[in-house]
This record gives C-alpha cells, structure tokens and sequence, in this order.
C-alpha cells in the first residue's frame, strides 16, 4: 500500500483531514513532524493547510526552513509526489520547489467559500485522474492566498501549461490569471489554495446540484497520487 | 549591544492592501493629503560584537534569503542603528529599485 506523508508544522491545522483523505484515497497516511529529519520512508507528502509558525515573518517562510523541509526539498527534486494545500503552498514557494509568491486577498478580507474551479493540466502526480476541462467544487479559505509572479514566470507558466487549476466564477482572492494552483516543471510538486482534503467524503463536502455536502472532487487529487505511486 | 536595521518594502509593482486599508481610514478621518499608504517591515537584529562591514555583508545576505521574499518584497535598507544619518554610507539598494 502506498504510504503518503503528512507534515505537522507548529500552527498547521489540517493535518489530519489530510491523513483522512489519504486513507480514503486507499494509502496509509503516515505522521510527519517539521523537527525531525526523517521521511520515514514514505513515497509521496502533503504539506498541509493552517498558520505555520503564525505566518510570523510571511506565510510559509520559516516553515519552508524547518528541518524536515530539507529532506522534503531534496526528495521533491528526486520526484517524489509533493502537495501543498493552502499554507502548504505558501510554504512550497518559500522552498522555492514552485515558483511565484502569495501575498494579501487584493480586497483585504479572509475568504471562505465553496469554489469552483477548472482542471488545467491532468498529467501530474496529482491530478492524473481528473480530465482537463473538468470543472470541480473545493473549499477555499485564507487570507493570504492572492498568487503573484512576474510577467516572465506567469508567460513560463502558462506556455509551458503548468498552471494546474484556475478559478470559475468569482477570482477569490486577485490571483493573476485566476491562477488558483500550479506544478513544477516535472509535474510531482502541485501547490494549490484551496482544500481538497476538505472535499472527499459525503455528508461533509461542499454543496453540489445533487446534494447538500455531497462533494467529493478533493478525493480525487490523493487517488491520483495513488495512481501516480502504483505507476512507477 | 549594537543592532542593525533591515528594512524591507512590498514591490511597488505590487497591491499592498495593507496600506490601502490604512489609506481608506486617512480619507475617513479627514486627513485629506495622502493620496496612498504603503506598509513594510523594519526588523532590527541585535549583534554581540561590533558592526564591521564583513557583519554588514551577513546581514545583507540574510535580508536577501529570508527576511525578505524578493519575489515578491524588495531589501530597501541594511543599516546600523544610529546611523540613519549617514544612511547613504550603509544603506544597500536592491539591483534597479530606487526609494
């Protein structure tokens, strides 16, 4: 059974939704802990979403130099499936695995809100089994969360189709190019803002047109990693 | 004990809602000559030995690698404390950036 790591930072928050979602995409979720330099030999790692070290200095910076931030670092650039969810990809751009920043909601307000959005790229680790075109409903939720680069990496980006998710409806948080998530070059690292942890069970997702809470779109991201790790 | 002063600033390229959110209360309270606000960080690291500008070379590069995040921020001054006066003797610029 794949095992996929979960990191717990000092101020993470879902954590274990996240080891949740692992378990329900059929993998072994595995603790991780930000002090310890030890992957314990798993095959894929989440960074999770909350407020690492309070967001002390930016979001994501001094989470992005913990200890276990350097074997992550290093294993990431081997291959090994990387995802960082919310504050998991402030902390992503920090380490410089993924490039741009995120800085303030250009509307100056934390944002809560079912979101939708459109699969852009579905040959990464993490959405190998969605198509593209497809159009998915995920939580979002921060503060923080408006991504910016400059013109020549948001042209890299786009030309080299590695922009993996893009807003629907509403840009929630004056992302350029209503990028909501985006992978590296070889497609193992995916940072995202909004939670797809928290859209993988029903009774417990966001709405959709069949059901109240019946969204599951979120499960699909950890069993594409699944998927990605029985490949090799 | 000395203490050397970083100072870093949003890119003036970019939205600092921050400062916007500072500038709509000025408006309200009628202060009516600031046409914007722009909000950064002034960080002060206190040092056990005197600042020398092989110190001053440290701190810069720490400024660059973590206190600030270039993507998105600019170093617009490494000083020691004190010398505010003689800002143009310490201050670094940022490679094209003017302030």
């Amino acid at each position: 059974m794949a095992r996929i790591g979960v990191v717990t930072f000092p101020g993470s928050l879902d954590d274990r939704d996240a080891m949740r979602a692992v378990r329900l995409a059929g993998a072994e979720p595995v603790a991780l802990w930000h002090a310890e330099r030890d992957l314990k030999g798993v095959d894929a790692v989440v960074l999770p979403g909350g407020f690492s070290y309070g967001d002390y200095l930016r979001c994501g910076a001094i989470a992005a130099r913990s200890p276990i931030m350097g074997d992550v670092i290093e294993a990431a650039n081997k291959g090994m499936p990387v995802l960082g969810i919310c504050n998991g990809f402030q902390i992503l751009v920090e380490a410089h695995l993924l490039p741009g920043g995120l800085i303030r909601n250009d509307h100056g307000s934390f944002v809560c809100r079912d979101q939708r959005m459109r699969v852009e790229h579905a040959s990464t680790a993490w959405t190998n089994r969605f198509t593209v075109g497809d159009e998915i409903t995920i939580p979002l939720k921060n503060g923080e969360g408006g991504f910016i680069a400059s013109a020549e990496t948001i042209r890299e980006l786009e030309g080299e189709g590695r922009v993996v998710f893009r807003y629907l409806d509403v840009n929630p948080n004056g992302s350029m190019n209503d990028i909501a998530g985006i992978a590296n070059e070889r497609g193992n690292v995916v940072g995202l803002m909004p939670h797809p942890e928290h859209a993988v069970e029903p009774g417990f997702g966001p709405d959709t047109p069949a059901a109240m809470r019946s969204g599951t779109d979120g499960l699909v991201l950890f069993q594409s990693a699944v998927a990605a790790l029985l490949a090799v | 004990m000395p203490v050397v002063v970083v100072e870093v600033m949003p890119k003036p390229e970019l939205l600092d809602p921050a400062g916007k959110a500072v500038a709509g209360a000025l408006a309200r309270l009628g202060h009516s000559a600031f046409s914007g606000v722009r909000i950064g960080k002034r960080i002060e690291l206190t040092v056990d030995r005197p600042v020398d500008e092989a110190l001053l070379e440290e701190v810069r590069a720490i400024a660059e690698d973590l206190l600030a995040n270039t993507v998105i921020e600019d170093v617009v001054a490494v000083y020691p404390s004190g010398a505010e006066d003689e800002l143009d003797e310490f201050s670094i610029v940022a490679a094209g950036e003017t302030h």
